[in-house]
């Protein structure tokens, strides 16, 4: 095998991953990343577009709770380019949220692998 | 679509709206035990997603005269585990394939370290994701995948044959212990509180 850093993730290539998408683009990395959790918006901020199956089907899962961008993506089986896709248009929409992992901002990481390690003493003794 | 099942409380983020998400990879060569270890720890049933990769061929197909594409799939598979009110953490299992270098630094991107698993009866085939790791400075650990549960018979010879630093940690572990295999995380995790102490 030749050109090992050619590999790229595929989003829209094949026909039918592409009209789930509507043709768009992956989204950046720092917008959706794997662990971005992901639940629906307040209805209020929502614009009126008409959505397919796929996107419906998201924001059904999205309603109950949070999850990450991996866990959509394994609940729902899509590939993880789709899933990515859909989510930043749905949450460009305003019909999702996304908490991303801005955890540096926030905490150090000494601090939070102090709390890690913590959690992991006390739920496994 | 294939239509999800549809899922229950417990399949949600606790505290979602607070808490922070972060993660460990757990990497290693194929069958080696990434997703037993996972799972004996996930409070999710582990999840798989797939990635389409595709690469350009490098010949011209001459019929259509259009550069032909190779397509082919990466799954990972990965846990989860809630830490506090604050904190949750995720688990990713993957193999270490240098030529999906795309998806690599996906994954890569913002772990907090890695816990190598290594079969002690096949240690060459653990060289290149050790290689894949240190390419992308990320801190780890090795947890060397030992069923029987004994000591490991010779450590220092598996520290000489993967090339290890003196301070680098290696735990046995049996993954499809759930004990076993936290302790193998804690390890992991002690070590880099350790290094980020270090720093500051």
């Amino acid at each position: 095998m030749t050109g090992r850093d050619e590999w790229e993730p595929e989003a829209a290539e094949l026909v039918r991953p592409y009209v789930i998408t509507k043709g768009r683009g992956l989204p950046d990395e720092e917008q959706l990343s794997l662990i971005t959790l992901v639940t629906v918006a307040p209805e209020e901020g929502q614009r009126p577009t008409r959505l397919s199956p796929e996107e419906q089907r998201l924001i059904d899962m999205c309603s109950a709770g949070y999850l990450s961008v991996a866990e959509i993506a394994g609940h729902t089986r899509l590939p993880l380019g789709v899933v990515k896709i859909l989510l930043a248009a749905l949450a460009e929409g305003g019909y999702l949220i996304t908490r991303s992992p801005v955890r540096r901002a926030a905490l150090a990481d000494r601090e939070i692998l102090e709390e890690v390690l913590n959690g992991l003493r006390a739920k496994f003794g | 679509m294939v239509s999800a099942p549809s899922l229950g409380k417990q399949d949600y983020v606790r505290d979602g709206a607070s808490q922070i998400p972060v993660k460990i990879l757990v990497v290693g060569h194929f069958a080696v035990g990434k997703t037993t270890f996972i799972g004996s720890i996930s409070e999710i049933e582990p999840l798989t997603t797939e990635e389409r990769m595709t690469q350009a061929a490098e010949h011209v197909d001459d019929l259509k005269g259009v550069r032909s594409k190779t397509t082919t799939t990466v799954a990972m598979d990965f846990g989860r585990l809630t830490i506090s009110d604050r904190i949750v953490l995720y688990l990713f299992g993957t193999p270490g394939q240098q030529r999906f270098v795309q998806m690599w630094e996906d994954i890569a991107r913002g772990a907090l370290g890695a816990l190598v698993l290594v079969d002690p009866e096949r240690l060459a085939d653990s060289f290149g994701v050790i290689d894949l790791i240190e390419q992308y400075g990320l801190e780890y650990a090795i947890a060397v995948n030992h069923f029987d549960g004994t000591p490991l018979r010779d450590e220092a010879a598996l520290r000489e044959a993967l090339d290890l630093l003196d301070d680098t940690p290696v735990v046995t572990c049996d993954a499809r212990d759930e004990k076993s295999s936290a302790d193998a995380l804690t390890t992991l995790v002690r070590f880099l509180l350790d290094r980020a102490r270090q720093e500051q």
